[in-house]
């Protein structure tokens, strides 16, 4: 076997020597340069238009060819909020592993942030986003970042935690008594580590983030140039032709993004997998075995990245050994914590004193019209739970126990769920008007729109999961009809029907924000209920009545989910768990 | 007399509890490291003989005493040591070269010769031309032997090892200590002193120079002796069968008084009445046992029974100590012999075998007579798991409590006492036997 060759120490990276010999460039050089001037030109564009003035209403273009740039908009807010995601997530997840007094609160409110429905504060978010950027389109682009970063970030948090808290003691101890210092730590322990977990928990979170990030582009007087706003415009206008290419694209953006970046990320994660063996069957990505050919790639890894790498585990090594002689109790970084807790809480104090001055200031039947509404969203939400699970349930258990039909449905049941239900809102209430329904089927409609695949891909993993030998012994003892659902088929999906529904559920809350009221053709449509009420509040610069709502709303989810769904789930954990 | 390494004056780990009882895990220990010798630390599973090593390494802080690195206080930068794991503890994502060049990273060795030291110490433990594999790409004795290397390469004065071949399958670990002789014996590598943990007996007097024997609840030291045999040691010779015999027999008589130099250790007077502990034994364990002694005339040298079983004294030494407890076998120097109610037990059918194992039980077993009579007081026959935990926890550490319980359970339903529902975690009576037909709420666990 080769021997890995000696790497030469160069202090000063020079870009010419990153960049691929013209005479040398092969295609893959090529298309990663075209690719990088693409880059840059689009960074100017954008520049451009953030920072030029506000324009309160959007004129969104109908023409094919403002396709590509709108999706490319969009595209941008969601990469834009990711990255903020992600290192936030790392972050939050490395202070609340390692400092337990700060765990001991920061784990409680990941829990509740998660549940909170984040749409409650998209009219809230976008008005002070707004303001603090007067006459600037930046405000407006930064409210809907921001947006879609509270969406998606507290799962990638968690996930990072708790895969911190998983490191298994003796690598940990072997990282001790070897004296990593704390970046040798994160990067060859921890990230490391946390990797798989990260990039699954990304692409769900991006997933999300499409979902929050049409309706943002939607949100009435803020709307934004993008493939949300195309779409409404086109459904607006009733232009099915639009509609059709709007929706393509939207597919095509979703499949490019799945190709492009999360199966590379998944093949190349395969090597941060915690096993002792090698497993037979590996994930393949034809795009990472491209990049891997590249020899511009090669050549950037091993002038630059290598060489970076060596002096940064250079000089945290000789950090150490400057700590290690004078190993005095850092006395400023304790007081700054402390600062910072105070502050913290302070500023808590005050925003709680605030909102209780607020909420005494309503009236009487303001407060009457939230319980009404927050009853008729509640029941509107679970019996749109109760309809997916009803049909959801024969459907996923028939794909989950018949490969073959698996193999058919499950890649279009996967592309029907990529397209956010934001995205088709409009034009299925084009739909209902013109069929002459009302807003207050429509919203279950939508709602359903939005829930109904969590379930359905949790019913089929259910049912595949279902070992085979049990169901082999149910047919041997003769259990058949509703008996083999109830003592074989029911039980052994339920924990997956419960963390589909718990998925569920909070995607539902979130979607009534926009599913109970719509502004459609210059008329608006509303039904009962607290999404209608936040939306309505928003529109009429009712600011205590939209503080009001949107915190009662987020109490309901809170409670619901701490009353009845952690219940369940801990059920399931226990009692319906199948181990091996 | 050399200067030791590393000293441990009155080390001690213990836990307080919110009522102040301290639950005690180490019994102060006085132990030194002195170089030119392998150390081993033996002693039954769950004794505390890994948290020890930890707090030699300087990894884990004792609760009391002290430990001295060449006289000074230890602390993670002074002290110069590596660890070998049970679970080899390498970093799957990185190649064989850099897990073995991770350390001299830290300490900020320069590329080149980092490369140079972990290229030669890959060479001398016969890792030659697997540098750019992963781990998982190796069987497990090459990943132990990574293991050797990226400890051998920061040149440590003492090389620590937890368990370093109770991974492996016996002809690789065998094959693995012998390299780990000659390498010692050859004065290889520049380590003055080794020190390894491990619950297997053989293995320590291979090894050994200096074997320490711990006792359990808490950890304790209750042998401490050099052997002398010269390298290779021939496993048939009588000295050697001699020495495994005695360390057996240490091990299994925990109340045997046998010379502890350690002046505090012995003079440590237990704080209250020690409750009973339960070994962590199934039911199918003793059964097992039974019915082998049985077939073998009723009488077995402890040595050959383990090696009839190919088991190690860790697996085997649970399932003699609940048999003796509950009365089914004796024990004589180092011979197991089954006694009367044994020989019932081992002859009986499944039904009167329980009825057997009840009796014995509640007999000899102090947390099944608290239960079995609490549960027959109450009116409603049932009580909950926290108050028994409540009664464990005065006792023993969490994680023992847990397993003390787990094995109570295990015998409880075995025996048919009580029935234990784990969805409202509750005790309750098991129905009586004598019903015409098979209880089917108790599942016989084996």
């Amino acid at each position: 076997m080769k021997r890995p060759q000696r790497i030469a120490f160069r202090p000063l990276v020079r870009v010419w020597s990153v960049l691929p010999r013209p005479s040398a460039a092969s295609l893959p050089d090529l298309i990663m340069f075209s690719g990088g001037l693409a880059l840059f030109y689009g960074i100017v564009e954008v520049g451009r238009n953030w920072l030029g003035p506000f324009t309160p209403h959007v004129e969104i273009s109908r023409s094919l060819g403002a396709l590509p740039v709108y999706a490319g908009y969009s595209l941008l807010r969601i990469a834009l909020a990711y990255v903020l995601s992600l290192l936030f997530a790392i972050t939050y997840g490395y202070i609340a592993a390692y400092r337990p007094r700060a765990e001991r609160f920061m784990i409680p409110l990941l829990d509740v942030l998660q549940s909170i429905p984040v749409l409650s504060f998209l009219p809230g978010v976008m008005l002070a986003m707004a303001a603090l950027f007067p006459g600037r389109q930046l405000g407006v682009e930064m409210g809907a970042v921001l947006l879609i970063f509270t969406g998606q970030v507290w799962n990638m948090a968690f996930s990072f935690y708790a895969s911190l808290k998983s490191i298994p003691r003796e690598m940990r101890e072997a990282a001790t008594i070897y004296r990593f210092n704390w970046w040798q730590r994160l990067i060859q322990v921890e990230l490391p580590f946390a990797t798989i977990g990260l990039v699954w928990n990304s692409m769900m979170s991006v997933a999300g983030a499409w979902f929050f990030l049409m309706a943002c582009e939607q949100f009435s007087d803020f709307r934004l140039p993008g493939l949300g706003s195309y779409l409404q415009t086109a459904a607006d206008n009733g232009d099915t032709r639009s509609i059709l290419l709007g929706i393509l694209t939207m597919v095509a953006v979703i499949v490019l993004i799945d190709q492009f970046v999360w199966r590379p990320v998944i093949a190349w994660a395969e090597k941060f997998k915690m096993e002792q063996v090698e497993s037979t069957s590996v994930p393949t990505s034809w795009v990472l075995v491209f990049l891997q050919r590249s020899r511009g790639v090669a050549l950037f890894r091993k002038r630059a990245i290598r060489p970076l790498r060596e002096q940064m585990v250079h000089y945290f090594a000789r950090q150490d050994e400057v700590r290690a002689e004078s190993a005095s109790e850092n006395v400023a970084a304790l007081w700054l914590w402390r600062v910072v807790g105070i502050a913290a809480l302070g500023a808590s104090g005050y925003a709680v004193v605030r909102v209780v001055m607020i909420l005494t200031g309503l009236h009487g039947f303001e407060f009457h019209q939230l319980g009404i509404s927050l009853l008729a969203t509640f029941l509107r939400v679970n019996l749109t739970l109760a309809l997916g699970a009803l049909w959801t349930i024969p459907v996923g258990v028939a794909i989950g126990f018949n490969p073959r039909l698996a193999r058919i449905a499950q890649p279009l049941a996967q592309i029907a769920a990529s397209v956010p239900a934001t995205a088709l809102f409009p034009v299925v209430l084009l739909v209902l008007i013109r069929l002459g329904g009302g807003l207050g089927l429509g919203s279950i409609i939508l709602l359903l729109l939005g829930t109904q695949w969590y379930i359905l891909f949790n019913v089929i993993a259910g049912a595949m999961a279902i070992p085979t030998d049990l169901k082999e012994a149910a047919s041997v003892f003769g259990i058949r009809g509703w008996e083999r659902w109830r003592k074989l088929i029911l039980p052994g999906i339920f924990p997956f029907l419960v963390t589909g529904m718990v998925t569920a559920s909070g995607g539902a809350w979130n979607a009534s924000i926009i599913a109970e009221y719509f502004h459609f053709k210059g008329q608006t449509y509303s039904t009962v209920g607290v999404g209608a009420m936040i939306s309505a509040a928003t529109d009429a610069k009712n600011f205590d009545l939209l503080l009001a709502s949107t915190i009662a709303l987020a109490a309901v989810v809170v409670t619901t989910n701490r009353l009845v769904w952690r219940r369940l789930y801990r059920l399931a954990e226990t009692r319906y768990k199948l181990e091996g | 007399m050399t200067e030791p390494i590393i000293r441990a004056q009155a080390v001690e780990k213990f836990y307080v509890q919110p009522d102040g009882n301290r639950i005690e895990v180490i019994a102060p220990v006085n132990l030194d490291v002195e170089p030119g010798k392998i150390i081993t630390l033996l002693g039954p599973s769950g004794c505390g003989k890994s948290t020890l090593l930890r707090i030699l390494t300087g990894l884990s802080k004792p609760s009391s005493g002290e430990v001295l690195w060449h006289g000074q206080p230890i602390t993670s930068q002074n002290v110069g040591v590596a660890i070998v794991f049970q679970s080899f503890a390498l970093f799957p994502w990185l190649t064989v070269l850099d897990n073995v060049e991770a350390p001299l990273e830290a300490r900020g060795v320069p590329t080149l010769e980092r490369h140079k030291r972990a290229l030669r110490i890959l060479d001398t433990v016969g890792l030659d031309g697997f540098e750019s594999a992963y781990p998982k790409e190796l069987s497990g004795g090459m990943k132990q032997r990574v293991g050797f290397a990226r400890a051998l390469v920061v040149e440590p004065e003492v090389l620590f090892m937890d368990e370093p071949f109770s991974a492996l399958d016996v002809l690789t670990a065998e094959s693995l200590r012998n390299e780990l002789l000659e390498l010692w014996l050859s004065k290889k590598m520049p380590t003055k002193a080794i020190f390894i943990v491990t619950h297997n007996i053989e293995e320590a007097v291979l090894l050994a120079d200096r074997v320490i024997v711990l006792g359990r609840n808490p950890a304790r030291v209750r042998a401490d002796f050099p052997i002398e045999l010269s390298h290779p040691r021939d496993r048939k010779s009588p000295r050697f069968v001699e020495l495994v015999d005695y360390i057996y027999k240490i091990m299994t008589q925990p109340d045997l008084a046998l010379a502890a130099p350690d002046a505090t250790a012995a003079a440590q007077k237990p704080a209250r009445q020690k409750y009973q502990m339960v070994p962590h034994a199934r039911v199918g364990g003793v059964t097992g046992l039974l019915e082998l002694l049985q077939d073998r005339g009723g009488k077995e040298d402890l040595y050959r029974l383990a090696e009839v079983l190919i088991m190690d004294a860790e697996d085997l030494l649970p399932i003699i100590e609940a048999s003796v407890l509950l009365g089914f076998i004796t024990l004589n120097e180092g011979d197991v012999e089954i006694s009367a109610e044994g020989t019932r037990f081992a002859e009986a059918d499944i039904l009167s075998r329980k009825t057997l194992f009840r009796q014995a039980a509640l007999e000899h077993i102090v947390i099944l007579q608290q239960i079995d009579s609490i549960l027959h007081a109450k009116t409603d026959h049932s009580i909950s798991q926290e108050f028994f935990y409540d009664i464990l926890d005065e006792h023993f550490s969490q994680d023992e409590v847990e397993r003390q319980f787990e094995t109570a359970m295990n015998w409880g339903r075995y025996g048919e006492i009580f029935d234990f529902d784990r969805e409202s975690h509750r005790l309750v009576l098991a129905e009586p036997v004598s019903e015409p037909h098979p209880p089917t709420t108790t599942p016989v666990q084996s």
